[in-house]
């Protein structure tokens, strides 16, 4: 039965066999531990992302190597056969239909599912600009990123701007992150929050995400900045409101000293570049 | 055929030796210094330099503002420091250079320093004014940043040739910080002090030896 069939056919049924063995592992034990994990609603749509995005891919990562695999097992030259000019290759309307038809229907279906995807999160955790397009509907606890080279530092403007060198979160809330920079362009990427946005100097980049329970999260540039890029990074945390207020409060005593010189919460700030500066 | 393999292979081993070179080249850096403990083994001395012009007897880019070590009574051009773990160390600060002002006035305050101050010329303070910074000593994985006050415009004496000596103009900043556990650190300057390049952060900004390096605790 299988000699009687075409290359076409045999390699078809090749890619059935091995997707319906492959796709459970990748629903089932691949995708539940993709990243960002799922530290917020955000992060755990993006885990949903990746997954259905490795589900759409995996028949044609299969088609792909059995029809590798297949040609070099059926196709091989015997030994000692000369080199010979192959067959020449000519039209075949119905592969050309199906493989038109079945990566058409992919790709439409993975612009519609990521156009939904980027609204239903408020932005996905990307950076909406200034005036983002999708916004959470109740009240944010806005925190402003402030990039520079190389360090983040952060600003609570409802915590009279106190500005810190460590990003504490309180749990439960929906977060406003605006993200900007004071020098070159940066990207925040608060890893298991699945938050990454740029930080354009002169731009307020906001970008929205719902912290769970409390837990640490890694911090990091994500766009090549200079010298020290790749040290970058810092540990953020996402604590309990009482224990928020607390911290926020001792920060406060301690950057007292340097709170008459920081400028007044701007959304983007244009430093004088320096005396220096060329 | 033997004369044309013998060929290859020397050149193949040729082109290596002299990437090998290239990579030693590149990855080598200045010795690291190492203070000496003080004799209770608890501390050890950190006394630094900060210069507008390194000058052409430390370095090729004679205009490059930097950093300078002293080791044994000299004064050497290496920012890659080797120091103990869990040990205060005491650091002194001879600046030099004049006010560049900081980019982002947070930076004014001093962090992670044994008592959160540090003395300008004896005077204890925790804070300068940003537009008056000359440059950063931070060490931001460690939690640990002290503004450096520039030398006025108009004082007399200023230095024009580096390593300066100490007649001339500058602030003598101090502090003590503790070193935690063993790693590999880096350390800059957060003042945008490279005069010439763009935004002031490039040239001695952007290369070790100058207003950056690192601090190896061991």
């Amino acid at each position: 039965m299988w000699s009687s069939r075409s290359h076409g056919q045999r390699i078809a049924a090749l890619t059935v066999i091995g997707t319906a063995i492959v796709l459970p592992l990748v629903v089932f034990v691949l995708g539940p531990n993709m990243p960002p994990g799922k530290g917020t609603p955000v992060a755990s749509s993006q885990v949903t992302d990746n997954t259905v995005l490795l589900v759409v891919m995996t028949p044609f990562t299969v088609f792909i190597l059995a029809y590798l695999a297949y040609a070099l097992v059926v196709f091989r030259a015997p030994k000692g056969e000369g080199l010979v000019d192959g067959a020449p290759v000519r039209g075949h309307f119905k592969a050309q239909v199906a493989w038109l038809a079945t990566t058409t229907a992919a790709v439409l279906f993975l612009a519609i599912f990521g156009t939904t995807e980027l609204l239903a999160d408020n932005g996905a955790g990307g950076g909406g600009g200034p005036n983002p397009v999708a916004k959470p509907s109740g009240a944010v606890f806005p925190v402003q990123v402030i990039a520079q080279q190389w360090e983040f530092t952060y600003r609570y403007p409802t915590y009279g701007g106190v500005e810190t060198a460590t990003l504490v979160l309180p749990a439960g809330r929906e977060i406003a992150f605006h993200v900007t920079s004071l020098d070159a362009i940066h990207s925040f990427w608060a890893y298991q929050l699945g938050v990454k946005a740029d930080a354009n100097p002169g731009v307020d980049n906001v970008a929205y995400v719902r912290t769970k329970s409390p837990s640490t999260f890694q911090i990091r540039c994500a766009e090549l900045c200079g010298l020290w890029h790749g040290y970058m990074s810092d540990t953020g945390r996402v604590v309990s409101s009482s224990d928020f207020a607390t911290w926020i409060a001792a920060r406060r005593r301690q950057f007292a000293p340097v709170m008459n010189y920081l400028p007044k919460y701007a959304p983007s700030y244009a430093p004088d570049p320096t005396f220096r500066a060329g | 055929m033997r004369s044309k393999l013998a060929i290859l292979v020397v050149a193949v081993l040729a082109v290596a030796v002299l990437i090998g070179f290239y990579i030693g080249f590149l990855t080598g850096g200045p010795t690291p210094y190492r203070p000496v403990p003080a004799s209770s083994g608890r501390s050890v001395d950190l006394t630094l330099q900060t210069v507008a012009a390194v000058g052409s007897k430390l370095s090729p880019n004679e205009d490059w503002v930097s950093y300078l070590v002293r080791e044994q009574g000299v004064w050497r051009r290496s920012t890659v420091w080797t120091l103990p773990a869990n040990t205060l160390v005491h650091v002194t600060v001879y600046n030099f250079d004049g006010k560049s002002g900081l980019r982002n006035p947070f930076l004014a305050q001093a962090r992670g320093v044994v008592g959160g101050t540090f003395a300008i010329d004896g005077k204890s303070t925790s804070a300068i004014d940003p537009d008056d910074a000359s440059h950063t000593f931070a060490i931001p994985s460690m939690g640990v940043i002290v503004p450096i006050e520039g030398v006025a415009d108009d004082a007399p004496q200023q230095c024009d040739d580096a390593p300066c000596p100490m007649a001339t103009a500058h602030e003598t900043i101090t502090f003590t910080f503790r070193t935690g556990k063993k790693g590999h650190y880096r350390w800059q300057c957060f003042v945008p002090c490279a005069a010439g390049f763009v935004y002031g952060f490039g040239g001695p900004m952007q290369t070790v030896g100058y207003m950056d390096g690192y601090v190896n605790v061991v």
